[in-house]
């Protein structure tokens, strides 16, 4: 036995604590050795900033990655998905191909979107082309729906733009809050008249080779007033938006349920009412543009090797059941709104320490990476580069020798299934 | 061996089939069926096919007759005409004798017909007196102003709060379990068979109710070694053993479009993708232009009058669906279903098989005047605490409002009405309590008289499960594997079996309880609980 792991947290939630103390590793501060830290972004800047930071050590870990927020800013991970779809053009890659109106057909996956100030003409220049469209405006930096406001006038944007160079705005981030502005869904899949969006969990242990893992128990989270795509209810965020941290403002705002409704009542609902083939392409496609949102941020990745990561994904399903990619988020919300949602998390976390540290013992950053079956809890395999690799050269290795292929889509390889099933 | 009373074996029933032979039953069933398809809009619209297909060159004079049935054969109308006497089959009893009364269909034993009269006094006054103890009137025709507003806001009635304070739910489910534990049949001397085990139980009338032989013969198709959605679907099996084949025999019977076949495949369970079709199909619930007609017509009436049923129907929705975690996102449709079918008076027909009679009330002024009494609600249902979650289930599967209506009216006049009405059918509650109790006695009698010794009858805790046929109270995907056994058997005794289970595969964990609300606490969650190895295990691996 090779000791007790010690383990500190600036995030003084209940769901990690009684997982720390349920496998009896013991809490000591961030001035002393510790093991594991599940810390906050702010702290994770300071760990590895060129002025404060420090060296870890191989039995340290940390539950974010130096520059997350390649991936979890609006404004980046706009940018890095731009350049991984130009790259993969470039490289003439069957994945870039695009359709006759020339959208992308596999990596059209985010809402047409803008930086402002820097890309107000293009901006402009896309509003011009559809005038009747809706537009969302987002601080880059900010989460659970703080900042957000919609638009569907030019004038409106104007107006911001003036406002924000003269008022608050200014003050809070010395003259430059990024936005992104994005072209608004609004043609959301409506369930019982309801608007909704899904939360995601996906760990990934490594970017270099890609290992990533979908947790099962996703949700959806709806709105608790019936959504009307008229612009007179522009104003009433609460119709737009599915934050619980804004929903929960609202006065139909439900303490039992949270205006949550898991993965499993969605896949039901869909292949009850749309059929089986269309629920699975939309679930195949969900894989998809998470594991492309990876790729694409894999190349800029500190792949630093005592980071793992749990990150929340939105998505938002359009009534065609094209899923599209709306952020991901670096530290999900924690904060337990109900007794299910309690469960939940304390599972997640449960799991994800299940995963990145063995057996409950004490970090070692050369671990493997692999665990075994047993190991992923709710958790699944959502891609493995490694595998995915050396099952590519057996194929190849295979189909040179002109063997057969054997029976595809049987059970035992659902864990990298998905992805296979779209990738063309 | 003790005689038993007569009536176990020669109930009206049996007493009435003996006296018809089965040429004179067969033939006066037929010319009920007839009367009825007689005023349907399918005889029209067959008269029609059969009209415009003379145009036809394949339509010869001097072979007429053949000609059209064999037209109307191949154009799929006959098979629609098949589907419809199939129904009629399902909702109507066998045929009375000629000198049977009316008051027989509903209920053949006199003492069942006098405990649901008296209970639905029971029923009425309470829902008389709040009406007059709140000022709120039985029905008011709305204002123009409160048209249009409930008018726009249709599709969002669950964005209202109004104060819903002072209604009361006008009964719930152990109110009318109190009543079943006191029905008694005065010709039977119960002194007689002190030693038998009834007397452990709550329900103190004697029926006939299956045994688990009895049930394995019934029940055949779920024995162990028939494929089982719902148990050989699960993600550990290999689809090719049996889930894919099964589902594509499954698309054949939709493609088919035949009830009956419907019926029989839905007894394995229904695939996910396919159910919504399925079920509409076992139903005859086609959703015709004329049905959607019939739903606007409903919802206009919504819209013009106010009833009191309406504020219970609210309070229900919120009180249960709501907060429930399956079903909170089809709030709206709930509201939507349930007010149009308290104003559905075709609804009303159901009470010549139900024993429940439809409750009336007199137009102000005029109490006591028969010329002036009307139903009240219109559709002749007073709802209850729980009442919402027949429908809610159901929003999983159709998404369109007026086929979400049309499937939950007739599962409620096939099925519902028998879980809150005192009768002697099979499906019927009482059938369905004495049964489970049968069940356990039988089967697990140490677990039953722990139970009862420490003040936890059995059924004071199953009561709330078969009266909603499960519903909120397992996940939806196990209880609509339940239900899709329900339309495939066309009965309810699925639920008492069940519910036994249950109580069966908790047993260990019964068995050291020491109070009501401990054992109340091992069975508060059943949403883990995976149905069909439950059934299956306990009708086919309990040891007789």
């Amino acid at each position: 036995m090779a000791g007790k792991v010690k383990w500190v947290t600036d995030i003084e939630k209940s769901v990690l604590i009684n997982n720390f103390e349920k496998r009896e590793w013991i809490q000591v501060t961030e001035n002393e050795d510790w093991n594991f830290y599940w810390m906050s972004i702010q702290t994770i800047r300071n760990v590895f900033s060129v002025d404060t930071g420090y060296r870890l050590s191989d039995d340290q870990m940390v539950n974010h990655f130096p520059n997350h927020y390649e991936l979890t800013r609006k404004d980046l991970m706009i940018k890095n998905i731009k350049r991984y779809r130009k790259e993969l053009e470039k490289e003439g890659s069957p994945l870039a191909e695009k359709d006759e109106n020339g959208k992308y057909i596999y990596l059209d996956f985010v809402p047409v979107t803008f930086m402002l100030p820097a890309d107000y003409n293009l901006f402009v220049e896309e509003f011009r082309k559809n005038p009747s469209s809706t537009w969302i405006m987002k601080p880059c930096g900010k989460a659970q729906g703080k900042g957000i406001f919609l638009i569907n006038k030019l004038s409106q944007i104007k107006k911001w733009s003036r406002d924000s160079r003269t008022s608050t705005f200014v003050a809070a981030s010395s003259g430059k809050e990024a936005y992104v502005i994005s072209l608004y869904i609004d043609n959301p899949l409506l369930i019982g008249g309801k608007k909704f969006d899904l939360r995601l969990y996906v760990l990934v242990t490594t970017y270099r080779p890609l290992k990533c893992y979908m947790y099962k128990l996703g949700f959806c989270r709806f709105c608790t007033v019936k959504y009307t795509p008229s612009t007179s209810e522009l104003d009433n965020m609460f119709v737009h938006l599915t934050n619980v941290a804004i929903q929960k403002h609202g006065d139909d705002y439900n303490h039992v349920h949270g205006g949550k409704w898991t993965v499993s009542n969605l896949r039901l609902y869909l292949e009850s009412t749309r059929g089986k083939e269309v629920t699975s392409r939309l679930f195949d496609q969900i894989h998809w543009i998470v594991v492309q949102s990876l790729k694409a941020v894999a190349p800029v990745m500190n792949n630093d090797k005592h980071c793992f990561e749990c990150y929340g994904y939105d998505i938002i399903i359009d009534d065609k059941l094209k899923p599209w990619l709306i952020e991901v988020n670096a530290s999900p919300s924690l904060t337990s709104s109900t007794a299910n949602d309690r469960i939940l998390k304390y599972n997640l976390i449960n799991d994800t320490l299940n995963i990145v540290t063995p057996n409950g013992d004490i970090p070692d950053c050369r671990w493997n990476r692999s665990p075994p079956r047993e190991a992923l809890g709710n958790y699944q395999v959502l891609y493995d580069e490694e595998q995915a690799q050396s099952e590519n050269a057996e194929r190849d290795l295979r189909s040179r020798s002109g063997q057969s292929l054997g029976s595809k889509g049987t059970k035992a390889g659902a864990g990298v299934r998905p992805v296979a099933a779209t990738w063309k | 061996m003790k005689a038993r009373p007569i009536f176990r074996h020669q109930t009206p029933a049996a007493l009435r089939k003996e006296k018809m032979d089965e040429g004179t039953e067969l033939s006066l069933t037929i010319a009920q069926i007839v009367q009825r398809l007689k005023g349907s809009h399918l005889h029209s619209q067959l008269e029609r096919q059969a009209k415009e297909c003379l145009h036809q060159p394949e339509i010869k004079l001097e072979s007429l007759k053949e000609d059209v049935r064999s037209f109307l054969k191949t154009s799929g109308w006959e098979k629609k005409l098949q589907n419809a006497v199939y129904r009629e089959l399902h909702v109507q009893l066998p045929p009375s004798h000629p000198a049977a009364p009316a008051e027989h269909l509903k209920e053949p034993l006199a003492y069942m017909r006098k405990a649901q009269v008296n209970w639905e006094k029971r029923v009425l006054k309470s829902l008389n007196s709040m009406s007059t103890e709140l000022g709120v009137p039985l029905a008011r025709m709305r204002p123009p102003v409160e048209q249009k507003e409930l008018t726009n806001k249709w599709n969002e009635m669950g964005t209202d709060e109004p104060d819903l304070s002072h209604f009361r739910p006008v009964y719930a489910p152990k109110d009318f379990l109190e009543v079943l534990i006191g029905l008694r049949n005065p010709n039977h001397d119960s002194s007689e068979d002190v030693s038998a085990r009834s007397h452990w139980g709550l329900i103190q009338i004697p029926l006939n109710v299956r045994d688990i032989p009895q049930l394995r013969q019934a029940y055949s198709e779920l024995n162990l070694t028939t494929g089982q959605l719902g148990i050989d679907d699960h993600a550990h099996m290999h689809p090719d053993l049996f889930e894919n084949e099964y589902v594509q025999i499954g698309k054949k019977v939709v493609m088919d479009q035949d009830s009956a076949a419907a019926q029989q495949y839905s007894r394995q369970g229904c695939p996910t993708g396919l159910r919504a079709d399925l079920w509409a199909l076992i139903l005859n619930s086609t959703n015709q232009p004329t049905d959607m007609m019939h739903y606007e017509q409903l919802k206009a009436g919504v819209i013009q009058h106010d009833l009191l049923v309406d504020n219970l129907i609210y309070k229900d929705v919120k009180l249960t669906a709501s907060n429930d975690d399956y079903y909170f996102v089809f709030e709206d449709f709930l509201y939507q279903v349930l007010l149009c079918f308290s104003r559905d008076t075709a609804v009303l027909e159901h009470f010549k098989y139900n024993s429940a009679t439809p409750p009336k009330s007199y137009i102000q002024g005029k109490v006591g005047d028969e010329e002036c009494a009307v139903v009240y609600p219109p559709n002749g249902v007073i709802p209850f605490h729980g009442f919402s979650m027949y429908v809610a289930p159901l929003c999983f599967l159709y998404n369109e409002p007026s086929k979400l209506y049309s499937v939950f009216r007739e599962m409620y006049i096939r099925y519902f009405f028998r879980l809150h009405s005192i009768s002697s059918s099979h499906s019927g509650i009482v059938s369905l309590c004495l049964q489970f109790e049968r069940l356990l006695q039988t089967h697990l009698p140490q677990l039953f008289y722990h139970l009862r010794q420490i003040g936890a009858q059995p059924l004071r805790i199953a009561f709330k499960w078969m009266v909603r046929a499960f519903s909120g109270y397992l996940s939806t995907d196990q209880l609509l594997l339940l239900w899709d056994r329900i339309l495939g058997y066309d009965s309810l005794e699925v639920v008492a079996v069940l519910a036994a289970a249950v109580f069966a595969f908790r047993a260990e964990n019964l068995m050291e309880v020491t109070s009501l609300a401990s054992a109340e606490a091992v069975l508060a969650d059943l949403s883990t609980l995976k149905v069909m190895p439950l059934i299956q295990i306990f009708l086919f691996a309990t040891a007789i």
